[in-house]
């Protein structure tokens, strides 16, 4: 359990990096997780190169997918739209750094597939036409 | 089959209890006790439920109401028997309005099929409260939404308790149909079942009860409700995932079109024509679950040999005994009502800035078992203004111990969040 709740992930969960409304977003995609009500909006300000040159995000929601939002986010500025859309689930649990249980994958995953789904333009999940990152 | 239980004068014998259940008797997390408070999700199975299904694969296995041989006879027999349990159970009139089925959604998919399609029409006012699971709310919606009738959602007060004001002025307005759970699986809350019931009646609408949280848990009594339909899900009172029942009134499912159709439930079959079979198996298509069906039998025998009315009461004991201890913790808030008045030992609460599944995830590591979610019950949850909860369900094997150990988790879970 203290493998878990490691302070960085607290200190992340508690004073997230990068939150809050990106007024000038020119990307911009919200998703949730219904089984616990997870909700992360991602937002991007892509330059004309295709770089990101700026990123927020609001959420609410357990430790583990705020904590994974607020880490992903460090690394997104100065990545470029092919980039982000690279990024894997191995990537994203391995910044976290701690084992995440399988009751909790989707709760540490939410914030990669909310930056996916800004990453390629979209708005919300549409059906079920663009594969889960996981 | 016979169960042998202790016969204590007032409290259970919980021990006793408890060396039925084998699954409690093992470790979790690295070594801790199992706490198992997820009753409300599902229970645990005593040996005596493990034990009956086991003799029917062992000892008896044909398939039912078909071969006109040995095997095949015992098991229609113990399929049967089962059904004449759990009639008695609820106290229904006749064995045959005893329809088996996978659980309480099945059951009143059932009837929202083989009633609703035909009797609700355009126009019409259905009535639920917000306090329902998916399993009574969904179906209803969704029927509201094929044959253009209105669903009429009543509110609960702060406490959660229906507002029963509320629910008199909409059924002043017309229903069809009041379909309205017994017991709140979010909040424990018990409503006063038999007088909706008797108010609906008197307003002419035919009456459903969702009791999957309720026949597991308390006497019920289905002409003493006087309702026409009443679902429950084996699952929640020690029998197998698979087993459950809707009860309808006759003279209601005789009138009624099958819900699914194929074998075991025609009478004649032509190439252009169908007759159905006789009450109850014109609603069990196919294979019933006969073994499942068994284990409930098996389930109502221990859980009537114990006594309903003291099981309830032990669990009441129970949320005596944490409640008030809860509330002493700042930063707490539990949903729904404070007293032991009209509920079950169901205790849903959050804690300040810690996700329920966080605080789930925290209880595992030691050993606790609860539910951290929405329960089913996105309307009540918005209603309550919240996400999710955890919720901890207690039943006639927990003991004040393990609800120690769940205060002791909320401890710790606390303290990492600090």
């Amino acid at each position: 359990m203290d493998d878990l709740y490691r302070d960085y992930i607290l200190d992340h969960y508690k004073n997230p990096r990068n939150a809050g409304e990106l007024p000038d977003a020119t990307h911009r995609y919200h998703d949730t997780n219904p089984l616990c009500g997870d909700e992360i909006t991602m937002m991007l300000k892509v330059d004309d190169a295709g770089v990101v040159d700026d990123v927020r995000f609001i959420g609410r929601g357990c430790a583990i997918s705020q904590a994974s939002a607020s880490i992903l986010t460090e690394e997104v500025k100065g990545k470029t739209l092919d980039e982000l859309r690279s990024l894997d689930r191995d990537h994203v649990l391995g910044n976290l750094g701690i084992t995440i249980s399988p009751a909790r994958i989707k709760c540490a995953l939410l914030s990669l597939k909310a930056l996916k789904g800004s990453a390629w333009g979209l708005t919300a999940w549409p059906g079920e036409e663009v594969p889960d990152p996981a | 089959m016979t169960t042998v239980l202790p016969r204590a004068a007032a409290a259970l014998d919980v021990g006793r209890i408890r060396a039925d259940f084998p699954i409690l008797g093992r470790t979790v997390a690295g070594g801790k006790p199992l706490v198992y408070l997820d009753n409300a999700a599902t229970s645990q199975k005593p040996r005596q439920v493990l034990e009956a299904m086991d003799r029917v694969y062992r000892e008896h296995n044909a398939n039912i109401h078909r071969g006109v041989y040995e095997l095949s006879e015992e098991t229609t027999a113990l399929f049967e028997g089962a059904r004449a349990k759990v009639a008695a159970f609820i106290n229904a009139p006749h064995s045959r309005e005893v329809i088996f089925c996978r659980n309480a959604t099945e059951g009143i998919n059932l009837v929202a099929y083989a009633w609703g399609r035909d009797n609700v029409k355009r126009g019409d006012r259905i009535l639920v409260s917000v306090l329902e699971h998916h399993s009574n709310f969904v179906p209803w919606q969704q029927l509201a939404k094929e044959a253009g009738a209105e669903l009429v959602v009543i509110d609960i007060d702060d406490e959660g308790r229906l507002r029963r004001d509320e629910f008199e002025r909409e059924l002043r307005k017309g229903a069809r149909l009041v379909a309205i759970t017994h017991t709140s699986n979010g909040l424990g809350t018990v409503n006063p079942v038999r007088e909706l019931t008797a108010q609906a009646k008197a307003a002419g609408a035919v009456v459903l009860i969702d009791a999957a949280q309720a026949v597991p848990h308390t006497p019920v009594d289905v002409q003493e409700l006087g309702c026409d339909f009443l679902a429950f899900s084996g699952h929640k009172m020690l029998a197998p995932p698979g087993s459950g029942a809707v009860w309808g009134r006759t003279e209601l499912l005789e009138r009624m079109r099958p819900f699914l159709y194929g074998g075991d439930m025609i009478s004649r079959v032509a190439v252009d024509l169908s007759t159905w079979n006789e009450l109850p198996w014109k609603f069990e298509a196919g294979t019933s679950a006969y073994v499942d069906a068994v284990g409930l039998g098996a389930a109502v025998d221990y859980l009537s040999a114990v006594g309903m009315e003291r099981i309830h009461a032990h669990e009441l004991e129970l949320v005596g005994y944490v409640l008030p201890r809860l509330l002493e913790i700042p930063g707490i808030t539990v949903y729904g009502s404070h007293t032991l008045e009209d509920r079950v030992g169901v205790v849903s609460f959050n804690l300040e800035g810690i996700h329920p599944h966080d605080v789930a995830t925290i209880f595992d590591s030691e050993g606790v078992c609860v539910r951290a979610g929405h329960h089913c019950n996105q309307p009540l949850m918005t209603r309550l203004g919240c996400v999710a909860t955890t919720r901890a369900s207690f039943y006639l094997y927990n003991t004040t111990a393990e609800c120690d150990a769940l205060l002791g988790a909320i401890a710790k879970a606390r303290k990492i969040f600090a």
